[in-house]
């Protein structure tokens, strides 16, 4: 789509950016990245008023131009690079009126660099509730822009952005807020004429960034660090004196415009949430008791709308298999496209039910107070209270979680977060335990509420939780630190939830989830299909042979015979031989050569391990739900001993390797984006390995 | 003194910062010379701590407070 104008959305952070851009992009906007960085680049459109359409990009919150997190720094790239193709014609700066000074700091230094700008002030409702009284008409006129009181959350005020967005002039015409050349007077000269830029903070600003923003070139680069050499060029007192002159001036502009009552307030609800939400005991307490509800609710909320998908995969490939002519190319679409696809289907409730979870905690900014909570724990073992997020959202999936260390300024705490993170149980591997768990542990209640499987499944959260705090301690005394960490971190009132954002972020999560795993789960049962239904040599054809003599027909039923002949098949097909391959590796955990096979399409996707069960134990291609491939399981019978072949050892053996083990081509690749090397990547694959395989071998030989 | 001794409910004024790289960062958020803070909460493990800081609440650990003097 193209737009007429382009306008970037800029503010701190919990300003209400995010409620902003939806209210004016509705549905319409996508989620990408900024080239060459791995930054969420989320771009809307947005209908105005004189029939025209707007682009509108959210960019990163943040408080000053000056990034303290990969994230920020896009921020500045994207206003000040004009070639860049999301260049904006007009800034709109969200500023919280509640917390006025501490916003404004930002807005002025966009203003300085000479872009269109106007400002949406945000929570006016709130503002008027607490009695603070801002003259908005001398604000703007101070100013020189437009200032549009709006109200995000109540969608108040929407329209008039949309109006002053259609009437934005092409030119800035803001009045200059500081004059920013006293800071360093040569040096801003210097690089003016070096770059022939007529913008004396454009100027500063690449002084101070120089190092790390990508459309200047090296040979710039490298002079602008020679002129800072020749003028003794001192980064941070030059961002200290500005920050100094900023708020000077943003003060007296605040003495004018803004009254405040001066009746002492008494103490905030927020306040009063804290004493308990943070309490010594009862904040853990709770803290571990929203995760056990938000698990059992994972469960026992999916399970209609689960069954109601499963069924309606099974409906529709009972019916083409009535439908289409029998032969290879159906059994290929109905059994193996369409048997893999049910497959990452049925949990599309249990991740928007894990998503609407995590995007409530965050919204109501209880995920903050959890940070809070948490630091001095996670310091001991070489994380930061920050690494909370990702750990939390990697129960979702490591992905997402992994590209959220963003916000962790610290290089070792990030890199250790990077690196635990795919150990916490995420939701691909639910489909794995829910399997397992379902053969081998009793469907009873135990204390009346807590069932025995909700129980185990609760347990392997927890062991996965305590497996990524050892493995972070170990990180922590092997890496070196780089710079010092910090937690300088706004702690945000606490809201009620935007049920709206919520929605967003459940169908966006659910709709990546299944994009992604889809095509991976697609070529990945073509491909097993294929395996497992052709191999080397002749040996099919032998088989076919053998089974056509009549004193086969005579011993078996026909149904048997076909059973026995198709599983003889299966292991002399090219997946069998593969399994058979590394049979020998496996078998000390107690694994036979089809889990073999499951293991490795598992390191594709984890979710893969079902459809790859269901392909496998669904000789006579029968329909391919969970629950006939669970039978099909519990009924395998191991030849060699006659018992089970899926005993309690072997299950939790399984268990245990799907805990460790990096199956996930996605989260390898994320991790190679994020550290932009491939040392880590390896290192993570190789130490998940050995860990997967110890624990497979320890828990098989215990329960043995 | 120092932020990191201040007591819950007691009102201290910034004077200055013991460490650049640190002020940089405080101040952009607010923190400045002359800013009014307040103790308002204490983690349950007794750091980080949050103060109440140019109307809204900041975190930051003991340490870190501890860069901050107090007129």
């Amino acid at each position: 789509m193209k737009a007429d104008i382009s306008v970037a959305l800029v503010g701190n952070p919990n300003t209400g950016k995010s409620t902003l851009f939806n209210a004016l992009t509705g549905l319409n906007q996508k989620i990408g990245n900024f080239p060459g960085v791995t930054v969420d680049k989320r771009v809307g459109y947005c209908p105005l008023p004189d029939g025209r359409s707007a682009e509108i990009i959210d960019l990163p919150g943040t408080y000053s131009l000056y990034p303290k997190s990969q994230d920020e720094s896009i921020v500045f790239s994207v206003l000040a690079d004009k070639a860049n193709p999301h260049c904006p014609d007009l800034v709109i700066v969200i500023i919280d009126a509640t917390n006025l000074k501490r916003n404004m700091l930002l807005y002025t230094q966009v203003a300085d660099l000479r872009i269109p700008v106007m400002i949406a002030l945000n929570m006016t409702d709130l503002t008027e509730k607490a009695g603070i009284d801002i003259n908005i008409n001398l604000f703007s006129k101070k100013l020189g822009v437009p200032v549009i009181p709006i109200s995000a959350r109540k969608n108040e005020g929407i329209d008039k952005i949309r109006e002053a967005i259609s009437f934005a002039n092409k030119v800035a015409l803001q009045q200059p807020s500081i004059d920013v050349n006293f800071i360093a007077p040569e040096l801003i000269g210097a690089i003016s004429d070096y770059l022939h830029l007529d913008n004396p903070y454009y100027a500063l600003q690449l002084a101070h960034q120089h190092e790390n923003i990508k459309f200047i070139s090296e040979t710039e680069s490298n002079r602008i660090e020679e002129l800072e050499q020749l003028y003794a060029f001192h980064s941070q007192k030059a961002q200290a004196s500005e920050t100094i002159a900023r708020y000077n001036f943003i003060n007296d502009l605040l003495f004018d415009t803004v009254k405040t009552p001066l009746i002492p307030q008494g103490e905030s609800i927020s306040n009063k949430i804290d004493k308990v939400l943070t309490h010594k005991v009862f904040g853990f307490v709770i803290f571990f008791a929203i995760l056990l509800f938000m698990f059992q609710s994972i469960f026992s909320w999916s399970t209609y709308p689960h069954d109601l998908i499963a069924d309606l995969f099974v409906w529709v490939q009972n019916n083409l298999h009535k439908i289409l002519p029998a032969g290879p190319l159906t059994g290929l679409l109905v059994d193996g496209v369409l048997g893999g696809l049910s497959g990452v289907m049925v949990f599309i409730p249990q991740i928007a039910i894990l998503f609407a979870f995590i995007s409530v905690l965050e919204d109501t900014g209880y995920m903050s107070r959890v940070t809070f909570m948490m630091d001095k724990l996670m310091r001991k073992v070489g994380l930061n209270g920050k690494s909370v997020v990702p750990l939390i959202g990697g129960f979702a999936c490591a992905v997402p979680s992994i590209m959220g260390a963003r916000t962790i300024e610290n290089w070792k705490d990030r890199m250790i977060t990077i690196m635990v993170t795919p150990l916490v149980t995420c939701s691909a591997r639910l489909p794995v335990y829910t399997l397992l768990i379902a053969l081998v542990v009793p469907n009873r209640n135990v204390w009346w509420i807590l069932n025995l499987q909700g129980l185990a499944l609760t347990g392997m959260y927890v062991f996965s939780l305590v497996s990524a705090i050892i493995v972070a301690f170990v990180f922590k005394l092997i890496l070196k630190a780089r710079e010092r960490g910090y937690f300088i971190m706004e702690i945000p009132i606490y809201r009620l939830p935007r049920w709206k954002n919520v929605g967003f972020s459940m169908y966006e999560r659910s709709k990546t989830f299944v994009v992604q795993a889809g095509k991976v789960i697609i070529s990945v049962s073509v491909i097993l299909w294929v395996l497992a239904s052709y191999g080397p040599g002749d040996h099919f054809k032998q088989i076919d042979l053998k089974y056509a003599k009549l004193q086969m027909s005579q011993q078996y039923q026909p149904d048997e015979l076909k059973r026995i002949k198709n599983s003889e098949k299966l292991e002399n097909s090219y997946a069998g031989v593969l399994g058979h391959v590394i049979e020998p590796v496996i078998k000390p955990l107690g694994f036979d050569w089809k889990i073999g096979i499951a293991l490795i399409t598992s390191f594709a996707a984890r979710e893969v391990f079902v459809g790859t069960m269901a392909t496998i134990y669904s000789v006579d291609g029968d329909a391919e739900r969970i629950e006939p491939v669970q039978q099909k399981m519990k009924a395998a019978v191991d030849p060699s001993t006659g018992q089970p072949e899926f005993s309690l050892a072997v299950a939790f053996s399984l268990m245990m390797f799907y805990a460790f083990a990096m199956q996930c081509a996605s989260t390898v690749a994320v991790v190679y984006r994020e550290t932009k090397s491939w040392r880590w990547p390896a290192i993570q694959f190789a130490y998940m390995t050995v860990l997967a395989y110890a624990a497979s071998f320890i828990a098989f030989h215990l329960l043995k | 003194m120092r932020l990191s001794e201040l007591l819950p409910g007691a009102i201290g004024i910034v004077k200055e910062f013991t460490d650049l790289e640190m002020s940089v960062k405080l101040m952009e958020m607010g923190c400045l010379p002359g800013a009014e803070v307040t103790i308002s909460n204490i983690a349950p493990l007794g750091d980080p701590i949050a103060i109440n800081v140019a109307g809204y609440q900041l975190s930051l650990r003991k340490q870190e407070a501890s860069t901050i003097i107090l007129q």
